[in-house]
């Protein structure tokens, strides 16, 4: 019987320390252990980038990794992209420019978007679809993620944060 | 899909994993080495394979990372296929594996995947073969027996198989330079992310508009990475015109022998091979843009 192993990981800014199985994927650790659900499984066999996630501020897939490989290691997911309550300007720029339909390709396409835009901050229309081609869409909303990629490299996402918590206090006094 | 049960070391030096590797051999253990697991941890979930045994390589310091040593580079094994795409010494020197790094799978799988994992995989759809044989590289193999090197030409010895032996590791690639020598790696694919269909790595060297010397690497024209020898004497001595080097790029596929698939069948492939090669031949001359 194969012995399980103690690991150490960094997951969204929280230490976690847990007994694992060796062939414990990095995913259903962050799933099945954490409770990370925001990173989904899509095909499971390292097309798709459902899972996508950083390690060391890397996109990888985490589908395809075992658990016991990030000991030691800081991963970001999905749920570790806002900070304070607000969102990362990627996940503003996929609200704000429609860029899902179903959403089930949303975190990997985000992950994977904050990946790309970390190696190269200005990439083209090009560079934005060549970076992407590990994540899959099966809406076919392709177009409106490339946007939401570009406009978050152009600085042209429109940070409607605090428009929003105005907006809603008016309606909130205007109701009682 | 899970994995059979494993079980798991992450040895820290080379030596550790060397002795790992004949303990498990001595106990009966079928032990599979961990690179990038881009390849391995598939075809362990699908339990096409299901070792017992699995030696890590990830923790070992040194294996990782580009350094230069005079007339060659040394790539450590475990240096991730993003690395060796974007690092500055392979630019100036090799770019041909550069621009052939880039084109492996996705980025994720880039920035996990390792350039010594791929080469021991050796999937003759691997973009990392053909330009390694291109290029005339050494593969630096570690075992219980000491360390011993083996040249490109032998390295590949037919489907998912290398020189390297049962309980010997592959720590480096050494590639000589081939600075100032125009290059190209031309993949022929027809969905994103996919596997080659067939590929062509050309190096290329001209002085006052006549090549003296050409070094062409085909990837999937047979169950390893093949030189196209005819070509690169067709090549050799004459002009670096677009005539000259259609006419050469006609002898690809002699002495090839590719499978056919889903893909393509052998014909298709023996067209590709010519068709690719008189483009990565024109790219690296600078007389066409590359795909």
């Amino acid at each position: 019987m194969a012995s399980s192993k103690t690991i150490t990981v960094e997951v969204d800014d929280v230490r976690y320390t847990d007994d694992v199985e060796p062939r414990l994927l990095l995913v259903q650790y962050l799933r099945e252990r954490l409770g990370k659900t925001g990173t989904l499984v899509g095909c499971d066999t390292t097309n798709c980038g459902a899972c996508t996630v950083h390690l060391d501020g890397v996109s990888v897939k985490s589908c395809t990794m075992l658990a016991v490989q990030a000991d030691g290691h800081k991963v970001t997911t999905i749920e570790g992209m806002a900070q304070d309550g607000k969102l990362a300007p990627l996940q503003e720029a996929f609200h704000q420019c429609h860029a899902l339909q179903c959403g089930f390709c949303t975190p990997g396409m985000i992950m994977q978007s904050a990946s790309l835009l970390k190696e190269n901050p200005h990439p083209t229309e090009a560079e934005i679809r060549d970076g992407l081609e590990g994540n899959l869409c099966r809406c076919t909303g392709y177009q409106n993620i490339v946007a939401a990629v570009k406009s978050v490299a152009d600085g042209t996402v429109y940070d409607d944060s605090g428009v929003s918590t105005t907006a809603g206090e008016t309606e909130t006094a205007g109701v009682s | 899909m899970i994995p059979s049960a494993f079980d798991y070391a992450a040895p820290a030096t080379v030596e550790e994993a060397l002795g790992l590797l004949a303990a498990a051999d001595a106990a009966g253990d079928d032990v599979k080495v961990l690179a990038g697991g881009q390849s391995l941890l598939p075809v362990m979930k699908l339990r096409m394979a299901d070792p017992s045994m699995v030696v890590d390589l990830g923790r070992i310091a040194g294996l990782n990372g580009v350094t230069d040593s005079g007339d060659s580079l040394l790539i450590g094994a475990m240096t991730p296929h993003h690395v060796v795409a974007t690092d500055p010494l392979i630019a100036q020197h090799v770019p041909l594996l550069a621009q052939a790094a880039a084109t492996v799978a996705d980025p994720q799988v880039r920035h996990r995947g390792t350039f010594g994992g791929a080469l021991v995989h050796a999937d003759p759809a691997g973009d990392l073969p053909a330009p390694v044989l291109a290029a005339g590289a050494t593969f630096l193999i570690s075992g219980p027996g000491g360390q011993r090197s083996v040249d490109a030409a032998d390295f590949f010895q037919g489907y998912f198989t290398t020189a390297v032996e049962e309980g010997e590791i592959l720590t480096g690639i050494r590639v000589p330079k081939y600075t100032g020598w125009g290059s190209h790696y031309e993949k022929f694919t027809r969905v994103a992310q996919q596997w080659s269909i067939v590929a062509v790595a050309a190096l290329v060297r001209v002085e006052a508009g006549t090549i003296t010397e050409a070094r062409i690497g085909l990837t999937n024209m047979a169950s390893t990475p093949l030189r196209a020898a005819a070509v690169e004497a067709a090549l050799a001595g004459g002009p670096a015109t677009a005539d000259a080097i259609a006419a050469a790029a006609a002898h690809a596929a002699e002495g090839t022998d590719p499978a056919s698939d889903l893909n393509g069948d052998a014909a298709y492939r023996a067209h590709l091979a010519q068709v690719l090669t008189k483009r990565a031949v024109l790219a690296a001359v600078g007389l066409q843009a590359g795909a």
